[in-house]
């Protein structure tokens, strides 16, 4: 499942992500890390990002990027 | 002595250095680079140190210039001590940051910040254990109330006259064995890295650290893809994210030791996101608060500008009374220097100083990122993201402010885009040439549809640089720090700094501009200047006298209407100008190269070369944008 299509409010895990090494390496660094248990708090209307919970911290993501991360339920 | 702060964004490292910096810091840049730091002294113990505020950074194991620049400085002689501020809220996370200093092998000692915001949260740092697991000296502080903040610094003088060096972090056994094969492949060492930091990158696949060690170590290439394999065998991945990996292992086995989870207290501001980000009252209010900030501004420029004005033209009458013969050189002069020193000191610093503490509040509040999120739907059809929105909004009250806010945007091409469409945005001096010429003589709806076709032309022109400059940015990633109530301190410091750099940089600029102005007006060059601005008069169908007006008016917009009544000797425009003339030089006057004031802030912000492409940009558009509305207009009339 991609992480846009992930419920809202429900923890989900990081498996994966496919794009650029910039994007990867960014991802990273805001510890959107394979295996690590994420969030999705709340998406903005009209096509705008989706705001996930990561560790605590809140990380918004364009949904481009939020449909190259692959997740799945925990 | 000199103390090197750093930390990742958000975790209170410039407000830490505005509690201790104060006034007199100055910034830099490395050399040859567009990373800039803030330095200022400071006293401890009886000495005098050098703080350097170093760029906010999630992590120095990229391969990008800037933070290459930061590791290099670093670890030279520069630095004698770094004080690593951590955010004890979200300490996981920024360990991992610490554990790549620790890497580095330099003096170091760690500011535990937000401890406040941590015990809202619950979160019980052991900082006896945090010592024990990182090696390093820590000091639990509080920096926006002042706490912690003496500690810290002792102790940061201290470690860095005695040069302890910490102990590199250990990782697991397989990694270190590659590393210390890789160590002993390193036999000539010129970098300005120790070698196990080396192999440490190599691992990170950092193309350029093989390549210098390539030179001296030949081997190393070799050896280095055998660990590669190795690692991608053992690990069933990509190599480079091995090390990341593990430090990120290593963060969270010492947060998990050192942290206690209590309670956590929920409070208003937790909730203040379902708020402020909501799909209807989220915009709702953007728009308050914009309207509110672009309001207060605006009003408060008003209320300074306007007396400041009157005395400026008083006093300048009053000077012109003082000589026999006004329109000789030197009174021509000394009115070019006072217009210079008004033009700074009456119209551009009035709205300034209340823009600048605005916009370091909503900074320090943390609601940037905020509009950011509300907005990155709509200004992505600009090929723009959603903070571009700021520098457009300021832009209706002056172009000034508005190309100072770019420097909200991280990109280079992002901040391109903002600030060549925000000097096109129709400023509150264009505004008394759009309401003086087309609004006056030809009615309020004709000016609305100039307000209308200016927009239209501002989508436009996005679209083309769009496909110019096309966005390879894969969109955005963005850290949403947690609302703070922000500083007087901090707020006033940033802004005084912004504010002494208009004063130092770009307003003696505005002057000299101003008396060459003078002094072109004493030789009488008028015919000579309306003759060079002929071809493009001509184009649009204006009387010649335009041309001097037109360049005057880059000195001041509000000039190319003033100066347009002298110009055409009335100042019942309805005499001298027909209703085409009027809305062609409407438009003209409303995209035509940025006033001066914009274009030295443009050329500080981002170079000459930016401002120079600025000018020809819009005096294309002016030039086309005159010609479209003159040819509809022709139409009507």
């Amino acid at each position: 499942m991609k992480l846009l299509d992930a419920p809202k409010n429900k923890p989900v895990r990081i498996i994966d992500y496919t794009g650029g090494k910039g994007v990867d390496k960014k991802l990273r660094q805001l510890g959107l890390i394979p295996g690590r248990k994420v969030k999705v708090l709340r998406f903005a209307p009209i096509g705008g990002p989706v705001m996930v919970d990561v560790e605590g911290r809140s990380v918004a993501l364009g949904r481009g990027i939020a449909s190259r991360i692959q997740v799945e339920m925990v | 002595m000199r103390i090197g702060l750093i930390g990742q964004p958000n975790c209170g490292k410039s407000t830490l250095f505005n509690q201790v910096a104060g006034y007199k810091a100055e910034t830099g840049n490395f050399s040859g680079t567009t990373v800039t730091f803030t330095e200022s002294s400071v006293r401890i113990l009886g000495s005098v140190v050098d703080v350097v505020d170093l760029p906010g950074t999630y992590s120095l194991a990229g391969t990008n210039p800037a933070e290459r620049e930061v590791i290099k400085y670093l670890t030279s002689n520069d630095i004698d001590v770094v004080v690593n501020v951590l955010d004890a809220s979200t300490l996981s996370h920024g360990l991992l940051l610490t554990i790549e200093l620790l890497e580095l092998n330099v003096p170091m000692v760690i500011g535990l910040n937000m401890m406040d915001e941590a015990d809202r949260l619950g979160i019980h740092v052991d900082v006896k254990m945090l010592e024990e697991m990182t090696g390093l000296a820590v000091i639990p502080m509080i920096a926006s109330k002042g706490r912690g903040i003496q500690p810290l610094f002792i102790q940061a003088f201290q470690v860095g006259q005695s040069k302890q060096r910490p102990e590199q972090p250990r990782y697991r056994e397989e990694l270190e064995n590659l590393l210390e094969v890789l160590v002993k492949a390193i036999t000539v060492n010129t970098s300005y890295l120790n070698p196990r930091a080396l192999a440490i990158k190599l691992i990170e696949g950092d193309q350029s650290v093989l390549d210098d060690l390539s030179i001296h170590n030949p081997g190393i290439a070799s050896d280095l893809k055998t660990i590669r394999e190795s690692l991608e065998h053992q690990h069933g991945g990509s190599a480079e994210w091995v090390i990341n990996d593990e430090r990120n292992r290593l963060a969270g086995h010492i947060a998990e030791a050192v942290i206690k989870q209590g309670r956590r207290n929920i409070t208003f501001r937790d909730k203040l996101d379902d708020i402020l980000l909501h799909p209807i009252w989220g915009y709702v209010g953007l728009i308050t608060i914009l309207f509110l900030f672009f309001q207060v501004v605006y009003t408060l420029g008003g209320l300074i500008e306007e007396p400041m004005m009157g005395w400026f033209e008083g006093f300048e009458i009053w000077l012109s009374g003082r000589f026999s013969h006004p329109e000789e050189l030197i009174p021509q002069v000394l009115v070019g220097l006072i217009q210079g020193i008004s033009g700074g000191v009456a119209i551009v610093l009035p709205y300034l100083i209340p823009f600048l503490i605005g916009l370091g509040i909503l900074e320090d509040v943390g609601y940037l990122p905020r509009v950011a999120f509300l907005m990155d739907a709509l200004m992505h059809k600009l090929g723009l993201h959603g903070k571009s929105i700021v520098p457009f909004i300021l832009g209706f009250g002056c172009n000034v402010p508005a190309i100072m806010s770019t420097r909200i945007l991280e990109d280079k091409r992002e901040r391109f885009i903002s600030a060549a469409l925000s000097t096109m945005v129709p400023c509150a001096a264009r505004l008394a040439v759009v309401f003086g010429l087309v609004a006056f003589y030809l009615g309020p709806t004709l000016a609305l549809a100039i307000y209308l076709f200016d927009l239209f032309v501002i989508a436009l022109t996005a679209r083309i640089l769009n496909k110019l400059v096309p966005d390879d940015s894969p969109g955005l990633i963005l850290e949403m720090p947690v609302y703070r109530i922000p500083t007087v301190r901090t707020v006033f410091s940033k802004a005084w700094w912004r504010i002494r750099e208009f004063v130092v940089e770009a307003w003696p600029l505005l002057i000299v501009g101003s008396v060459i102005l003078s002094i072109l007006h004493f030789l009488n060059l008028a015919i000579y200047l309306n003759a060079l601005v002929r071809p493009l008069s001509w184009v649009l169908g204006l009387p010649s006298e335009v041309g001097v007006p037109l360049i005057f008016g880059v000195l001041r917009k509000e000039l190319s209407l003033v100066m347009l009544g002298q110009a055409l000797g009335s100042m019942t425009f309805s005499q001298v100008l027909s209703p085409v003339q009027m809305i062609t030089y409407t438009v003209f006057v409303v995209f035509y190269i940025p006033c001066l004031a914009t274009m030295l802030v443009i050329r500080k912000e981002m170079g000459s070369k930016v401002m120079w492409m600025i000018v020809v940009l819009t005096t294309v558009i002016a030039t086309l944008a005159s010609l479209v509305a003159r040819a509809i207009s022709l139409l009507i009339y």
